[in-house]
Order: C-alpha cells, then sequence, then structure tokens
C-alpha cells in the first residue's frame, strides 16, 4: 500500500432522497460515523435519486437517465456509501442490468457498482469499525428492510454494530425478515394491503416490548413510525446510524419534540 | 396433415422458433441421450435397516422384523390381531410362497369393502424410509391403496440407500418399467381442513411393514 | 375459469375484511413457513440441490424439443397415447373426445392445476359429465363452487366451520364438527366415486422422458385410487414438465414437498407407465397424456424463460406478505402469488391483469425461497416495463414519471422543490407528524407521515461545510 496510513478512502456520501427531506440527522449520523472510522467524506452537490421509482415502475429509460447521472457525480470517489439497502442495491445490482447492452455505460456502471456499499456493511465488513463510547439507553428491536437483508446480505453488521453500544439491550422481533408492507409507490397504491402489512409489523414491534425500533431504510422506518404513530403506539424509531453515532438524542421519526425528553 | 399432427408440429417448431434454432442434430441428440447425470445425493452416516425405520416411523408407518421369510404369517397375524380384524385378505401372488393359515386369502383386485392387504415391496429407500412397490400380476395396485389396513413385506437387504440405487433396480428388471411403481412413505394423510394432519384420507389409514432379515 | 384480475383492488380489499379467511390464512402462513425452515435445516445439501435443479431445468428448457419427443416415443412404446393440444380449447376438445367415446359418465380427478387453467370441469360438465374432485381440499372448493386459493392447498381459505357447512349440505346431515369425522364423511363418499369412475384425470408432477412415465405426488391417495380405478387415465400437463432421466426427477422430488408443504417426502410418489398390460389384475385400460402449451412455447423466448422452470410447489406464495395478507382468490385467476402474478398477465394477456405484477413490494422472499432460484421479483418488474412500453400502464402514472424524470435530472431544481417541500410538511405537522393530506391520501389513510425537521440535509451540510 502506498497510501498512508492516516489518510482513509475518500468517501462519496449517497444523500438518499428520503433523507435529505425527512430525516437529515441520519445524513450527519453517516458522516460522523464514517469521519470516526478515517474516511475524508464528501457530499456531491449534482447528486439527486438513484433512479430506482423510474426502474421499479417500469421505466427504464428514466432509470437510466437517472443512472448515469448518479455515476458521473460518483465514479471519482474510492467508495460510494449511503445509508439506504434499497438505493444502494439498486446502484450496486440494477445499474449493471440496465446498462448490460451500452458498451460505453456498462464498465463505468461496473466499476461503481463494485465500489458501493450500503453504509452499515461498509463500516463493519470494509472498515472493520466499532462505533466509539456511543451510548444508548433503552430497549431496541431491528427491522430487517427488505433490499439490505435479501440484496446485499445485511443481516449481521447492524446487529454486531448494535451490540457495541453501551446501555442497548438487543431485542428480536418475529418475523423480523418480512416486508413491513412500503415497498416504494406499491403503498399508496395499495394502501389496504400495505395497512395489513404494516399492522402485522407493528404487532411484532410492540410484541417485544422494545421502546425502540431501528433499521436501515428509511421508507420502511417511515411507514412503520407513521403507522406506531396512528395507533398511539410510544416506540420511538431511528436509523441504525443514527443509534450507533449518539445522534439518536433527539425526536424519533414521527415523534413530538418533548417525547424525547 | 391431421389436426394432432399440426399441433404436435406446431407447438415443436414454436419451441424451436423460441429457442431460435431449427431441430437439433443427429450429434447432439446423441449427446443428450447419453447424458447420465450425477446430481448431488443427500449424504447418510445411519445404518440402512435403522434409519428407514426412523424415518418410516417418523410418518406414523409402524414396522416389524422378522428373523426369517417363514415367520411372516405369524406376524401378519399378530397385527391382524392386535388391531382386531377380520382373518380375511387379499393377498399378492407374489407372496404365494407363505403359508397364512389362520388367514382366508384371495390374490384378486382389492375391492371397495377390503379392509387387509398383504404386499410384496420391491425394495425400501432408506434417504427417506420408502417403500417401492412394483405393480403386476402378482402385486395389484389396488392393494396398496384401497384397504384401510396394508402390511407390506420388505427384505432387509433389498433397503437401498438413495433413491438412484431404486432406479437401477427398476433398470434391472428384465420385464422393464414396472405398469406402477408406488413409492410409499406411510399412511395416508390430508391437512387440508385447517392444516390439521388426519390420516387415512383416502388410502389405507395404517402401513404397517415387516422387515425380513 | 373466466379471468377475473382486474378486480384485483377491489377483491383484495375485501379479502382484508373476511374475517374467516384472515384466520385461515394466519394459521397456514405460519403452518407452511416453519415446516419449510425446519426441512430446509435438517439437509445441509439443500442450497446445492437448488443450484442443480435451476441448471438442470435449464438444460431441459434448452433441449425441450429433443426431450418431448423422445418422452413421447416412450410413452407410445409403453401402450400409451400422447396428445399435443396448443391451447385450452385444443386441450378440452382432446379430452372431451376421449370421455365421449369412451360414453363416460362419471369423471374423477385428482389435484390438477393444468385441468383449471384449461377450464376443464366446466367442458365436462356442459357435456353432461359428472365431475367429482378427489383431492379433500378441490372436493371442498367443488363443493362451495369456488377455484382453488393455492396451488397446493387449494381449500386454505375455509375454516373448519365453513366445511362442516358444506359436507352438511353436500352430503345431509348429521352435521360433523372435527377434523378426523369430516375427513372420514369425505372418505367414504369419495370411495363410491372412485369405483364408480370411467375415467379418471390426474395431473403430471415430472415426465420422465427415459422411461416413458408420469409422476404424481400426493398425501392423501386419491390421485392413485383416481387412476387406478377408472377404465382410462388421462394425464394433463404443461409441456415444460418433462424431465430426461429418473434421476433427474429425483433432484426435484428431493426439493418439492421441502419447499411445498414442508415434508421430508409427500406420502406417495407413483410413477405410472402406460395402460393395465395383459396380465395385470387391475389399473386403467388406456393411458393418455395431454401435453399442453398454452403461451409456454412463447415463453421459451426470452426472459421469462425462467418462469418456465416452475415445479409448482407454492412456497412463493407461502412467503409472500402480500398473498398472506389477500389470499389466492384476490388474484382472480388459477395461479396465486408471486408465480401467478407472472404467469396469469403472460398466459391471459398484460392488460387483463394490470395489478398483479404491480401489487408486490420486491421484497423479495418468494425468490429466496423458490426452489429453482425464479427471479420472481425481477421478472415482476419486467412486466412493468411492458406494461409502460406498451402503455398500459395508467396515463396518470406515466405522466408523474415523467415529471419526476424532468425534475430529477436538474439536481438544482430538485433540491429546490425538496427544500420547499420540507419546509411545507415541517409547518404542517402536529407533534412530529401529519394526519392527513389530501394529495397523499394513499400515504395518510392507512398511517401518520413523519415529519421533516425544516431543512434537507443538503442545505444544512452545505451550510456547515461551507464555513469550514
Amino acid at each position: 500500500m502506498t497510501e498512508s496510513p492516516t489518510r482513509g478512502p475518500r468517501v462519496g456520501l449517497f444523500a438518499t432522497c428520503l433523507m435529505n427531506v425527512f430525516r437529515p440527522n441520519v445524513g450527519f449520523s453517516a458522516v460522523k460515523l464514517l469521519e470516526d472510522a478515517g474516511c475524508t467524506v464528501e457530499v456531491p452537490a449534482n447528486q439527486t435519486c438513484c433512479g430506482q421509482p423510474g426502474y421499479n415502475s417500469g421505466d427504464y429509460d428514466a432509470a437510466r437517465a437517472l443512472a448515469r447521472q448518479v455515476i458521473e457525480a460518483f465514479e471519482n470517489y474510492d467508495y460510494i456509501v449511503g445509508p439506504s439497502g434499497s438505493c444502494m442495491a439498486t446502484i450496486r445490482h440494477d445499474y449493471p442490468v440496465l446498462f448490460q447492452d451500452d458498451p460505453v455505460w456498462l464498465p463505468r456502471a461496473q466499476a461503481l457498482s463494485e465500489k458501493s456499499w450500503e453504509l452499515l456493511s461498509f463500516l463493519a465488513d470494509v472498515l472493520h469499525a466499532a462505533p466509539s463510547d456511543s451510548r444508548y439507553e433503552g430497549t431496541v428491536t431491528y427491522h430487517d428492510s427488505c433490499s439490505g437483508l435479501r440484496g446485499l446480505g445485511i443481516k449481521g453488521q447492524p446487529r454486531a454494530l448494535l451490540g457495541e453500544v453501551d446501555g442497548l439491550k438487543l431485542k428480536e422481533m418475529e418475523d423480523s425478515e418480512v416486508c413491513c408492507g412500503f415497498g416504494g409507490t406499491f403503498c399508496v397504491k395499495y394502501p389496504e394491503i400495505s395497512e395489513k402489512m404494516v399492522e402485522d409489523k407493528v404487532r411484532n414491534v410492540l410484541a417485544t416490548g422494545a421502546d425502540t425500533l431501528v433499521g436501515g431504510d428509511l421508507g420502511c422506518l417511515m411507514n412503520i413510525a407513521g403507522r406506531l404513530k396512528r395507533v398511539n403506539a410510544p416506540v420511538k424509531v431511528f436509523h441504525t446510524a443514527e443509534v450507533l453515532a449518539g445522534l439518536a438524542d433527539g425526536p424519533g421519526l414521527a415523534g413530538a419534540a418533548k417525547e424525547s425528553e | 396433415m391431421t389436426a394432432a399432427a399440426n399441433a404436435r408440429e406446431a407447438i415443436l417448431n414454436s419451441v424451436r422458433s423460441a429457442l431460435r434454432r431449427g431441430p437439433l442434430d443427429d450429434a447432439r441428440r446423441a449427446e443428450l441421450d447419453a447424458r447420465r447425470p450425477q446430481h448431488t445425493r443427500p449424504a447418510q452416516d445411519e445404518e440402512l435397516v435403522a434409519r428407514f425405520i426412523r424415518k418410516f416411523e417418523s410418518r406414523a408407518g409402524t414396522t416389524a422384523r422378522v428373523a426369517s421369510r417363514a415367520d411372516v404369517p405369524a406376524a401378519v397375524e399378530a397385527y391382524r390381531a392386535d388391531k382386531g380384524l377380520p382373518a380375511r385378505a387379499a393377498v399378492g401372488a407374489a407372496l404365494n410362497d407363505l403359508a397364512f393359515a389362520s388367514l382366508e386369502t384371495h390374490h384378486a383386485p382389492a375391492g371397495i369393502d377390503e379392509a387387509m392387504a398383504v404386499s410384496q415391496a420391491l425394495c425400501g429407500i432408506a434417504e427417506p424410509g420408502s417403500l417401492m412397490m412394483a405393480s403386476g400380476p402378482a402385486s395389484p395396485i389396488t392393494h396398496n391403496f384401497v384397504p384401510d389396513d396394508h402390511i407390506v413385506v420388505l427384505d432387509a437387504n433389498a433397503i437401498v440407500g438413495h433413491f438412484e440405487e431404486a432406479w437401477d433396480i427398476l433398470r434391472a428388471r428384465p420385464e422393464g418399467m414396472p405398469r406402477a411403481t408406488n413409492i410409499i412413505s406411510g399412511p395416508s394423510r390430508t391437512a387440508d381442513v385447517e392444516q390439521t394432519i388426519q390420516l387415512g384420507a383416502h388410502g389405507p389409514r395404517r402401513v404397517h411393514v415387516i422387515i425380513v432379515g | 375459469m373466466e379471468i377475473r384480475s382486474k378486480e384485483f383492488k377491489q377483491r383484495s380489499v375485501f379479502a382484508i375484511h373476511d374475517a374467516n379467511l384472515q384466520t385461515a390464512l394466519g394459521r397456514a402462513r405460519y403452518g407452511f413457513v416453519g415446516k419449510r425452515a425446519l426441512q430446509v435445516a435438517e439437509l445441509p445439501e439443500f442450497e446445492r440441490l437448488r443450484e442443480e435443479a435451476k441448471n438442470t431445468k435449464n438444460h431441459i428448457l434448452d433441449n425441450l424439443d429433443h426431450y418431448l419427443e423422445r418422452y413421447e416415443a416412450a410413452v407410445t412404446a409403453a401402450g400409451g397415447h400422447v396428445h399435443w393440444a396448443r391451447d385450452a380449447e385444443e386441450a378440452r376438445k382432446i379430452i372431451l373426445d376421449i370421455c365421449k367415446r369412451v360414453d363416460a359418465k362419471t369423471v374423477t380427478k385428482g389435484k390438477s392445476m393444468v385441468s383449471e387453467e384449461i377450464g376443464l370441469n366446466e367442458a365436462l360438465i356442459e357435456n353432461g359429465m359428472e365431475v367429482v374432485e378427489t383431492d379433500l381440499g378441490e372436493y371442498i372448493i367443488q363443493l362451495a363452487h369456488e377455484p382453488p386459493s393455492h396451488i397446493i392447498a387449494p381449500a386454505v381459505h375455509k375454516t373448519k366451520d365453513q366445511v362442516s357447512d358444506l359436507f352438511e349440505a353436500a352430503h345431509g346431515g348429521p352435521r360433523k364438527t372435527e377434523v378426523p369425522d369430516l375427513v372420514n364423511e369425505a372418505r367414504l363418499v369419495l370411495r363410491d366415486k372412485y369405483f364408480k369412475a370411467d375415467v379418471g384425470i390426474t395431473g403430471g408432477n415430472f415426465l420422465v422422458a427415459e422411461t416413458g412415465s408420469s409422476i404424481i405426488v400426493t398425501n392423501e391417495g386419491n390421485g392413485d385410487l383416481t387412476q387406478t380405478l377408472a377404465k382410462v387415465h388421462i394425464v394433463t400437463s404443461g409441456i415444460e414438465r418433462v424431465v430426461p432421466t429418473l434421476d433427474d426427477a429425483t433432484l426435484f422430488l428431493r426439493l418439492l414437498a421441502r419447499s411445498a408443504t414442508g415434508q421430508e417426502t409427500e406420502t406417495y410418489t407413483t410413477i405410472s407407465t402406460g395402460p393395465r398390460r395383459a396380465e395385470d389384475l387391475d389399473g386403467p385400460e388406456e393411458y393418455h397424456v395431454v401435453l399442453v402449451d398454452n403461451g409456454r412455447s412463447k415463453m421459451l423466448a426470452g426472459r421469462f424463460k425462467e418462469m418456465l422452470r416452475c415445479i409448482r410447489c407454492g412456497a412463493c406464495m407461502n412467503h409472500c406478505p402480500v398473498y398472506g395478507a389477500v389470499g389466492g382468490h384476490a388474484y382472480g385467476w388459477v395461479y396465486p402469488g408471486p408465480m401467478g402474478s407472472v404467469l396469469t398477465p403472460l398466459i391471459k394477456g398484460l392488460d387483463n391483469a394490470y395489478d398483479l405484477p404491480n401489487a408486490c413490494t420486491l421484497n423479495g422472499r418468494c425468490a429466496s425461497v423458490c426452489p429453482v432460484k425464479i427471479p420472481l421479483p425481477d421478472l415482476l418488474r419486467e412486466l412493468r416495463h411492458m406494461q409502460h412500453q406498451q402503455d398500459i400502464t395508467p396515463v396518470m402514472q406515466k405522466r408523474a414519471l415523467k415529471v419526476w424524470r424532468y425534475v430529477a435530472t436538474r439536481p438544482k431544481l430538485y433540491h429546490a422543490l425538496e427544500q420547499v417541500g420540507a419546509r411545507f410538511l415541517s409547518a404542517i405537522a402536529k407533534n412530529g407528524s401529519i394526519r392527513r393530506l389530501p394529495l397523499a391520501s394513499g400515504w395518510t389513510d392507512v398511517r401518520d407521515l413523519p415529519a421533516p425537521a425544516g431543512r434537507t440535509f443538503l442545505e444544512l451540510w452545505q451550510g456547515k461545510r461551507g464555513q469550514k
């Protein structure tokens, strides 16, 4: 290695749409975790969405347009890292498929795919980092988001990292690997089915007696948090990164400011 | 060309055009005919008879073991008496060498009121713990499915490890494949009402294997 | 069977509010899923077998014409007859002609999804025949005049009480209320039918080219009684169900029961080779196989070739949270769940089943349990793409996608709109969330919308790091 040991990798942070609008704290948590682990973090300004809404709606042309934009914005970094299994699975698995017949963009898509990481698996599998002296007083249950779990094999990493947090007790729920009913546009196209699914998820969350739910994808978390709030269940909801970074001291998703006091 | 021949050709042509090719040439066909798949066989580290018994009994089948073929009639009689069944049974001609002194027997197909049948298994398969029955004049198929109680005679040395070995036994038969080959893994069962397992759905309510040797 | 997949939305909402259905679905879901997991844990080779099964199916499909011809020759050599049917109508006609020729009055049937696919029962009944489904689940739904709601557990949506009612009405009292009594009652009623049947029709799980045999797997033994006691045995099967050898069939048998019902093996695996032989005392006098194409050969051409690997185990629907919420009837045709959401639009037309590929969260649980590794979510997405290309996608959605693309490919505009949105939502929120948002009622009808903090991450980031 010619790289000096003091200079870590240069990481481009993928600021997902939901994080950008609904939960900036997740972004700051990601930056803190990455910088604590020795990375230089930058947030390219010319990024928007990974293109997944277009791809999953069958509009492959729109997905490709967005993919090209992401490739251009991030291909000069050592890594592209984002706090979402869903967006990062799109970049890792779907970009090369989208450009499979394109001799110019395929190699670029592949190159980006190979250096794309979901935040927690990047911390655990690439940086072998442990959160430094973070604390969380509470019993936490973890929801396995489908894209991260089945698309990227994220299962043990967040649990291991959460295990390092002082004061945190992890209590597994039943069917933690079953979809919460978010599914992107699915949840607004088929609200009744989505309601049934999120209701099952909420029941399993409440059965653990945990006071906090964490997970790695804001889509799922907003869905579950919104439902918990609707049924007046006093469970706080955070992105895993917020807890690991010690930035889960404010209100959780859909939580009023006073709740966290 | 008849309508039937038309349909046949149309389907085969549609398959070929979807695969973007014409009919396979003779060399390729010979290659396919010579193909002998070697699929993974799940590992076993158990004595074959012991595994057969363990697996077969795990699905509510029952077994008894006797030393020699001459002991089979007594074992059948013991089962019959224990279950309080009438002293009558449909018995495949394959068991003609046995003297069922206490039993009224016949070789005909099983009728709708048949209570009990006794059959000879071609072999046992230890992998799932199943019987393999080959139909024929001496082993009517109805004996396997119509009676409430089915007793099957199985030679201990005819228990093989995996399905593949059982197929080899079939292939080695001079008369080739049986009309019907029934692999039987226990009593008939259903879970179609509320997932509740209930034995004796349509076939035998009880299957009892007498292992010889 | 008439396709009613266009009513998916209404039917799914109805299903969610059907208390009996929800009770039945809850029971089934945990039963099948738990039992399968136990079987997989006991077979260390399971993943290797899945990979081999996928590769073997691909090999078969690449050489399907050859194996079909070999199979046909072997059936003929064993004294049986092979019939080829391009579509459902041809298949019905072939079977009807056989039944009429032997002057069939009573036709018994083992479970066969292909016979549902070709609408066979209706055709036989219209021609004056008594048709009796003999699989207990199929028998129950036949009495209820309903289609199956699951490919291996057709009456999974019925509670015991509903079965009691159906049996009381059909058989006359006294009303049975316990499972053993209900099963026994059906056993006695169906015994008579087996013995008086002229024709017995079964499906075929596997067709073996090596031996010219058809294989069925059952737990009840009904398929065996159906095909043994009738004078004529007819097998209905899709052309993709052929396998080269008995050893290949074994590979799939090792996966089928474990994936389907979570059993190590079903009770009966039956290999049928031709009709009764000269010296035989029982067995059918005629043996026919009807090979049904009905859109399958066309699927071989592209991406959907992978769907033809399907061995009809039902694991995808057992693990599908959408199927678990709405049950099989919502899907509106023969095949429900993930596999049905791929097959139905392909067989019955994309525009006849718009919702099926869309009513899926792409969570991938189906693909992760599929014994032949069919990438079901990818195929469902591909169907969405075809809908989009063929303008079957609703106009409003296409317009929304156009606007989204326009904005999302202009980062400055996108970020400005995100900032406006974040401020607006933050302003109308109360206690951290929004209870009602007219333009997003799909969301807020069933859950609150968590409120943004007010400023976007990119805004805050530029503020902070800009000062550095």
